[in-house]
């Protein structure tokens, strides 16, 4: 089983805890993993933005780069959404049909965190330890777009010594959604902040969510209102053990 | 060139794309009718659910009255075709008005509005969703009758409900007019929130007939 | 055809002081969210709408069957729409309705005024209906004397306040229960029979006070105008979905009905409403079915309207149509349910679309229907996250998000050359487009975070304001996960492309 990590552009340059969280994930699971290191970028922001082409082009690096695993695994439910359900799609509408084939084909191979765990590695029970209260942040495209459905709790739940708060309507958007967040930014934030009440509201110290992007975005305003609450991605929660435990601080 | 031919051309165009040999019915069908343990008592439960009054009853004549009784109603209207069995137990304070526009003797709107109530049978009813429907054939009267007067007494026979939606429909003649409905006028309109009672008979009764 | 190459007339005059070209959707956002009762009645109303449908819907054991089966009948009609409307006519005229074509907003004003008049009527009653706000019905025929009275509810509340609707199943969902108290109590005197003295903002005595005051209309009208929610083409039925009775009033009172249909009205047989008739009140009032649905096929003998009209409305759908991508659009049953649960609709309730058509919907609707040409209508696809709620919910499996999507790719395939985003993006492409470029743009994200905040977080980042307004920017990491893995690489004395991963590292 050859198995390769897409760490996503975002988790790369802004947010590494999350892709170096995931390949100690599954380096202890047994999995021996790589980076192919010509890939940068699913082309999402791109493609949502219009820039279909240019978006495209991008997509083609990870064709490239990933040519030859069985298993591409990102910690993020957005850009393997986009791999997964969109780039394939706007290829065939550009005429690039050999190109949307291709991609067809990495989409059959790619997947989110928590649906490799469960669904190719067989496993709920990760091993981690993660003595804190959290609350998780179902982020829209691996609701919607993948449909991790109850995976990302399921594994969650296993973790040894966390407990789970509820978060009320936590399947609603948190207001990010890519150049949405800078083209309508009103919007997004108050999207955002009623997002960021319903973290504070369950007394939780970290939320938690499969997105990076996501996680950023309510971070900065729990950060602007100084909550007082971390926010981590679910690989870290999932990478915490007693003997190299994630560390909590306050944020 | 006329609209029509304009617009149709623009159709054509805009599907050049679609090849003509496309199988004219493609949707698939995967769904059925809910099924219902008991049909009936199902539809009892679902017409009250909608704030309609419910009864059950083995009697219709009796119960009718008894309806009419309670709802003060004076001046009643029905459709010349009722079955005059359903009226046998009203009382004789009760003016039964009958409309038949067929004979040049149906009433205007503003008649229709100084009437208490209207009974009508029904032609079928649909347990899932608690829905009479009305064809206006015999005995339901043209649409006016159930719609102007504030009480609507619908006479429902048991082996008439069905199931579900797809049942009705398989039922009913689309080129007959139809009143479909479910529990007594309602509104949503302000802050979502429902509630009985705008233009329509404000108060609806089933008698639903074994 | 216009030099935009699309059909003119398009939109009509009907959304009158609503329809600002030149207000982009962001703009009118910012003013709606700063009214804080608008949000408080919008996030009240949704909320109890989306419970209502999630618990009707999930209730439905063949529910995903029935959408499936929506959107492939939707399909098979638009994919030979001309022959099922040439049935349609044939039938609807076998029925004793006149059916009447209508290009343009401004050629169905026209036929519906002309049809008024030569009734001699100088008002007419209407049940509600998204076309015939379309086309601005109301203003036109007001133009030519004639008086159009609103019978729904929320039209109602709507016309006397002078006001526009915001929702697609309920216009005045931006108002609350004292709002409409007080519209009653000082418009509809001068409209007909006045509210009570007394009214007070319960809602059950408030539509006590409507039905006082439209009875009379109700009674002596001559002449009704509708749109309909479907015409079945085997058999010229026409529907007319709702819930207060209004709709039953007009349809069956007057002398005289006209009814405006669009084109994508049509499904082909009368077996095709038993899933419409399942999804649609589940998906718009949350109920399991709506009060009252109407059928009438032309002329029913001593029995409702003798004099029957249906127009059938253009107006930019075969624009539409003509789209291969963005054809599904047409399959839109007007649920609404796609606005109740949008959080951008939430917020900013309808008016920010600048559109009878607001919410999701709306923005894939309007700028098609209109043409994407004014700061508005190319801002419209824009007001979206991309959440996906919209699609989930929508009863006939419209992919908005996708054709959002396919229409900002509209919008950058038509930018000038020298667009500011464009270029923007084109530099971002540059950098994100070669992993050597990335690496280096990394390493200078980590001196950026040396540079610029003492603790890693920059607050008040003069470049993104539209962020830091409301947001810190995170933290910058200290390195890449591309420069975590080639020390760890090198460490190990391994191919930097692939290998184990040293423990110790990353948390």
């Amino acid at each position: 089983m050859r198995v390769a990590i897409f760490p996503t552009c975002l988790g790369d340059a802004m947010f590494p805890r999350a892709p170096i969280a995931t390949v100690r994930l599954l380096e202890r699971l047994g999995v021996e993993v790589a980076f192919p290191s010509a890939q940068t970028c699913c082309g999402q922001m791109h493609l949502n933005t219009g820039y279909a082409d240019d978006g495209l082009d991008l997509a083609a690096t990870l064709v490239d780069a990933f040519a030859g695993y069985d298993h591409v695994v990102g910690p993020s439910g957005s850009c393997v959404g986009s791999v997964r359900h969109q780039s394939a799609d706007i290829a065939r509408r550009r005429g690039r049909a050999a190109f949307a084939d291709d991609l067809d084909d990495l989409a059959g191979r790619t997947h989110e965190l928590s649906e490799f765990l469960v669904d190719v590695l067989d496993v709920v029970d990760v091993g981690a330890f993660f003595p804190h209260r959290v609350t998780y942040h179902a982020t829209c495209h691996s609701v919607r777009m993948l449909g991790v459905g109850d995976r990302p709790t399921r594994l969650l739940d296993a973790v040894r010594g966390l407990r789970r708060e509820p978060l009320a309507a936590s399947d609603e958007c948190c207001g990010f959604g890519g150049t949405f967040a800078l083209k309508n930014a009103d919007v997004s934030s108050a999207m955002g902040s009623d997002k960021a009440r319903h973290v504070v509201n369950t007394g939780a110290e970290v939320l938690v969510a499969g997105d990076a992007s996501c996680l950023l975005h309510v971070g900065g305003i729990l950060s602007r209102q100084q909550a007082g609450i971390r926010i981590m991605h679910l690989a870290e929660v999932l990478a915490s053990t007693e003997d190299e435990p994630a560390l909590v601080a306050t944020p | 060139m006329s609209s029509r031919e304009v617009i149709l051309g623009r159709i054509r165009t805009a599907l050049a794309d679609v090849d003509a040999a496309r199988p004219a019915d493609t949707a698939a069908r995967v769904y059925a009718s809910q099924s219902v343990d008991d049909v009936v008592a199902h539809f009892c439960e679902m017409v009250a659910d909608y704030r309609a009054t419910v009864h059950r009853t083995t009697d219709a004549a009796t119960t009718v009255a008894a309806v009419l009784a309670d709802e003060v109603v004076s001046r009643l209207v029905v459709a010349s075709d009722l079955a005059a069995d359903l009226l046998a137990e009203v009382g004789a304070d009760v003016e039964v008005v009958v409309d038949d526009p067929g004979k040049g003797v149906g009433l205007s709107a503003r008649d229709l509005d100084t009437m208490d109530g209207v009974v009508t049978t029904a032609r079928v009813g649909i347990a899932a969703t608690g829905t009479v429907v009305l064809d206006h054939g015999t005995g339901q009267g043209r649409r006016a009758l159930t719609l102007v007067p504030d009480l609507h007494v619908c006479v429902v026979r048991v082996d008439q409900v069905v199931a579900d939606v797809p049942d009705a429909v398989a039922l009913l003649d689309p080129r007959r007019p139809q009143t479909w409905i479910s529990g007594p006028s309602a509104t949503s309109d302000i802050e979502l929130d429902r509630v009985e009672g705008v233009h329509g008979p404000r108060r609806l009764h089933v008698v639903v007939v074994d | 055809m216009t030099a935009s190459g699309r059909h003119p007339g398009t939109i009509g005059a009907g959304e009158g002081a609503l329809h600002h070209p030149d207000v982009d959707f962001p703009h009118a956002a910012a003013t709606a969210l700063a009214d804080s009762q608008l949000r408080a009645n919008l996030g009240h109303a949704t909320a109890t709408i989306r419970d209502k449908r999630a618990a009707v819907v999930a209730e439905h054991p063949h529910w995903h069957g029935l959408r499936a089966a929506g959107a492939g009948i939707k399909d098979d009609v638009l994919a030979r729409l001309d022959v099922h409307l040439e049935e349609l006519e044939r039938q609807l005229q076998a029925g004793g309705a006149t059916v009447h074509w209508a290009a343009d907003a401004t050629e169905a004003n026209t036929i519906i005024t002309e049809l008024v008049r030569a009734t001699g009527a100088t008002e007419v009653v209407k049940v509600k209906s998204m076309t015939t706000q379309e086309v601005g019905l109301n203003e036109a025929l007001a133009a030519a004397g004639i008086a159009a009275w609103e019978t729904d509810l929320a039209e109602l509340i709507v016309q006397l306040g002078d006001d526009a609707p915001s929702h697609i199943l309920v216009p005045a969902i931006h108002r609350n229960r004292a709002e409409v108290r007080q519209v009653f109590l000082d418009h509809m005197a001068s409209a007909g029979i006045a509210a009570p003295a007394d009214l007070s903002d319960d809602p059950a005595e408030l539509a006590a006070a409507a039905r006082t005051h439209l009875r009379d209309k109700f009674l002596s009208a001559k002449v009704a105008v509708s749109g309909a929610n479907f015409a079945v083409a085997e058999t010229g039925t026409l529907a007319v979905v709702e819930s207060e009775g209004n709709g039953r009033m007009c349809l069956t009172l007057p002398d005289t009905l006209i009814s405006l249909v669009g084109i994508e009205k049509v499904v082909p047989t009368w077996r095709d409403l038993e899933v419409f008739l399942q999804t649609l009140p589940r998906s718009s009032t949350g109920e399991r079915m709506n009060p009252y649905t109407s059928f009438w096929n032309g002329v029913h003998p001593g029995d409702g309207p003798q004099d029957v009209h249906v127009v059938l409305l253009d107006n930019g759908r075969t624009d539409v149509l003509a789209d291969t991508v963005a054809r599904q659009t047409l399959r839109c049953i007007r649920c609404s349910a796609c606005l109740n649960v949008c959080p951008v609709y939430e917020r900013t309730g309808g008016h920010a679309y600048g559109s009878v058509y607001p919410g999701p919907i709306g923005a894939v609707l309007t700028p098609q229907l209109r043409g994407i040409d004014t700061p508005l209508d190319k801002s419209l696809p824009f007001a979206s996250s991309l959440c996906g709620a919209c699609e989930e919910a929508c009863p006939v499996a419209i992919e908005i998000p996708d054709l959002l999507v396919h229409l900002r790719t509209k919008i950058a395939d038509e930018a000038p050359r020298y667009d500011l985003q464009k270029a923007a993006f084109k530099a971002m492409k540059a950098v994100l487009g070669d992993p050597d470029r990335l690496a280096r743009a990394e390493r200078g994200t980590a001196v950026a975070r040396r540079v610029l905040s003492r603790s890693g977080r920059v607050a008040g980042l003069p470049v993104l304001p539209s962020w830091t307004t409301t947001r810190d920017v995170p933290d910058l990491p200290e390195r890449s996960f591309r420069a975590w893995w080639a020390a760890r690489a090198d460490v190990d004395g391994v191919d930097g492309d692939a290998g184990p991963c040293a423990p110790g590292e990353g948390s």
